[in-house]
């Protein structure tokens, strides 16, 4: 069992993964059929140090922070470990938002230093927030020759020769800033400690182990908590080698399988269905004599594996379909979002487990997660070891909101001790999710608390995010929420956001301020648009401040309207 | 060589055949997560389609930001 009691921080316990295992292989980066990236552990470790000692150079010192906005490459984990190593704090940041947002939490974060793909870049630097960007040091990544970078640093040109000075940090220091929301609203920077990820690393891997030539195929952004812990912590610290790929097609994530016969994968629940129909598009097209056999073999193996997995046998009853997998294939982990339970039991009846968890950012990574003994479908699993769970104001299902005590649970939101205090209650998280633990110890989830969805990509998605995108409406008020929250019904599939209208008196919904509504919400990336309207007649309940107090307008809403009153937009 | 108005007319072309919608039913403005109802993974698949029949390599993240057949042409436009 990995033990990572003797280190202190990340910088020290990845320094001294790359001290032991110089010969393995932990990186390779690939690119549709290309590679273009396979380094050892020492190869990473002379990737990373002159980097880290050119931070150095640059005033780089213990606790400065920097971010990192890039999509899975090898460039991400060496410039995080140099980071690391010179007792920096990392802020990884979603690559996937729109450039005024990355300008947003890049001030919030107070990140001093940048490391930016040139495409991203680009974009960025032509925001109209760009002027306000306040980093000192922004390094770029594959830039093209001869382009303007708007004063940022080629990032393969920053390099310094002299050994760079290995920072120490202590436990309690904070880590990473990891966002799980707070474009447009109020940013949410969990201040994640060294601690937090040093124990979350050891329970997880006591459930799933690495070793050397283990390799896991990173395809959820590494920004993400998961991929950060499973897609480079993890791995790392016990000598494993993590797969980059730089395209989420498909065809290229089934190639992958195959030509690096992949250990462990993470993913998101479409991803998960997207694998699971095009194994049933093969299935059906197989000869009818085949498919009967086929039919059988899976009958066997759901039968044999009841109790508990037995890869050995499934593999070898199940040769063909196991092969698509590379034939190595341990387990893919899904989490992020609802997974159907009959998805993840066509997996299990292959042979092909899926260990279906939680967690949020604010807990590190992962609360609870399957371990097959025996396997669940209608579960999210069990808490890791060393991880409490507990329920709050249970009702007579046994259902109230869930609340998790652990090492891995965050130190504080960065400067934010309101939310904070309102979010860890007495050392309880509080998740504003819905669930029951039955008992065998496995955590059910019944939707939310929170006013908030998420999207079937895993993507959180905060009504007070998207208000901005309505500034201006021409009513007397507005306010966006969540349909379970103003309406709950126990489910986290189909999820909805609505905008309540508060008209001016007189006013009526004419066509041109449905337009306008449409109009605005076809600006914004398509998981976070509105479902529906709604109008409301009465003036929104006002804090001192003026600001809307949405717990308070959501009752009033749902005692006086139906869910029904929604109109579709 | 193609101009954007004719790339644009070949993408809505090629999607309305890879989605199987009746072309009529597409502008260049709409929105393609929208009109043809697909997920992100879908529009991955659109990306593949478009790559074989303008002979050109887009990386995923063309298509980052983007959700109109308009800007979509855009970027391959400036690809060609």
């Amino acid at each position: 069992m990995l033990d990572l009691r003797q280190y202190n921080s990340l910088g020290e316990a990845l320094r001294a993964a790359l001290e032991r295992w110089p010969e393995e292989v932990c990186l390779i980066e690939a690119d549709r059929e290309r590679e273009n990236v396979r380094l050892t552990f020492r190869q990473f470790k002379e990737s990373a140090l002159p980097l880290a000692r050119a931070l150095q150079n640059a005033g780089f010192k213990n606790g400065t922070r920097a971010a990192i906005i890039m999509t899975n490459q090898s460039k991400w984990l060496i410039s995080a470990y140099a980071i690391f190593f010179c007792g920096g704090v990392l802020v990884p940041l979603d690559y996937k938002l729109t450039a005024d947002e990355q300008l947003q939490l890049l001030a919030h974060s107070k990140a001093e230093f940048l490391v930016v793909e040139y495409h991203l870049w680009r974009v960025i630097s032509q925001a109209e927030g760009f002027s306000n960007l306040a980093a000192r040091g922004v390094l770029v990544t594959e830039a093209p020759a001869g382009v303007d970078l708007a004063g940022a640093k080629r990032w393969e040109e920053f390099q310094a020769e002299e050994a760079p000075e290995f920072v120490a940090r202590q436990r309690k220091d904070p880590a990473c800033i990891v966002y799980s929301s707070g474009t447009g609203g109020r940013p949410k920077g969990c201040v994640l400690t060294h601690e937090n990820y040093l124990e979350q690393c050891v329970a997880l891997t006591s459930l799933y182990p690495f070793w050397p030539g283990v390799r896991y195929l990173s395809i959820l952004p590494t920004n993400h908590a998961i991929d950060f812990m499973v897609g480079f912590i993890g791995p790392f610290t016990c000598g494993a080698a993590v797969v980059h790929l730089r395209t989420l097609r498909p065809e290229y994530i089934r190639e992958a399988f195959t030509r690096y016969k992949i250990t462990y994968m993470s993913l998101v629940p479409l991803v998960l269905k997207n694998l699971e129909r095009g194994l049933r598009e093969r299935f059906d097209k197989l000869p009818s004599g085949r498919r009967r056999m086929l039919n059988a073999l899976v009958a066997a193996n759901r039968a044999l594996t009841r109790r508990r997995p037995k890869l050995w046998l499934s593999r070898s009853l199940l040769r063909e379909v196991h092969a698509a997998f590379g034939g190595e294939l341990r387990a893919l982990f899904v989490g992020g979002a609802f997974t159907e339970p009959a998805t993840l039991q066509f997996f299990y009846d292959l042979g092909i487990l899926v260990g279906n968890g939680y967690g949020c950012s604010e807990a590190g990574t992962v609360i609870t997660v399957n371990d097959f003994r025996p396997f669940r479908a209608d579960t999210v699993g069990k808490p890791l070891p060393g991880i409490e769970v507990k329920i709050l104001n249970s009702d007579a299902d046994g259902i109230g909101e869930v609340a998790v005590r652990s090492k891995t649970v965050m130190s504080h939101y960065l400067d934010d001790p309101t939310l904070t205090a309102e979010t860890i209650v007495n050392g309880w998280l509080v998740t504003g999710d819905l669930g029951r633990v039955d008992q065998m110890g496995h955590l059910q989830l019944f939707g939310r608390k929170k006013n908030m969805i998420v999207t079937e990509e895993g993507k959180n998605i905060y009504p007070e995010d998207i208000e901005t995108a309505f500034e201006g409406l021409p009513v007397k008020e507005y306010c966006v929420f969540a349909a379970n929250y103003l309406w709950p019904d126990r489910t986290m599939v189909g999820e909805q956001l609505v905008i309540v209208l508060h008209l001016e008196a007189g006013q009526t919904i004419t066509p041109q301020l449905v337009a306008e509504i449409s109009e605005r919400n076809r600006r914004l990336a398509n998981y976070k648009r509105l479902s529906g309207y709604v109008a409301w007649e009465r003036d929104f309940p006002l804090t001192a401040s003026l600001k809307i107090k949405r717990a308070e307008l959501a009752g009033q809403i749902r005692e006086s309207l139906e869910r029904s009153a929604v109109v579709p937009l | 060589m193609s101009t954007l108005q004719n790339t644009t007319e070949q993408i809505l072309q090629l999607a309305a055949e890879h989605f199987r919608v009746p072309r009529e039913k597409l502008a260049a403005d709409d929105d393609f997560f929208t009109k043809l109802g697909i997920n992100s993974l879908q529009a991955l698949d659109l990306l593949t389609r478009l790559e074989q029949h303008f002979h050109i390599e887009l990386p995923d993240y063309e298509l980052q930001g983007v959700s109109d057949f308009r800007t979509l042409a855009e970027r391959i436009q400036s690809r060609l």
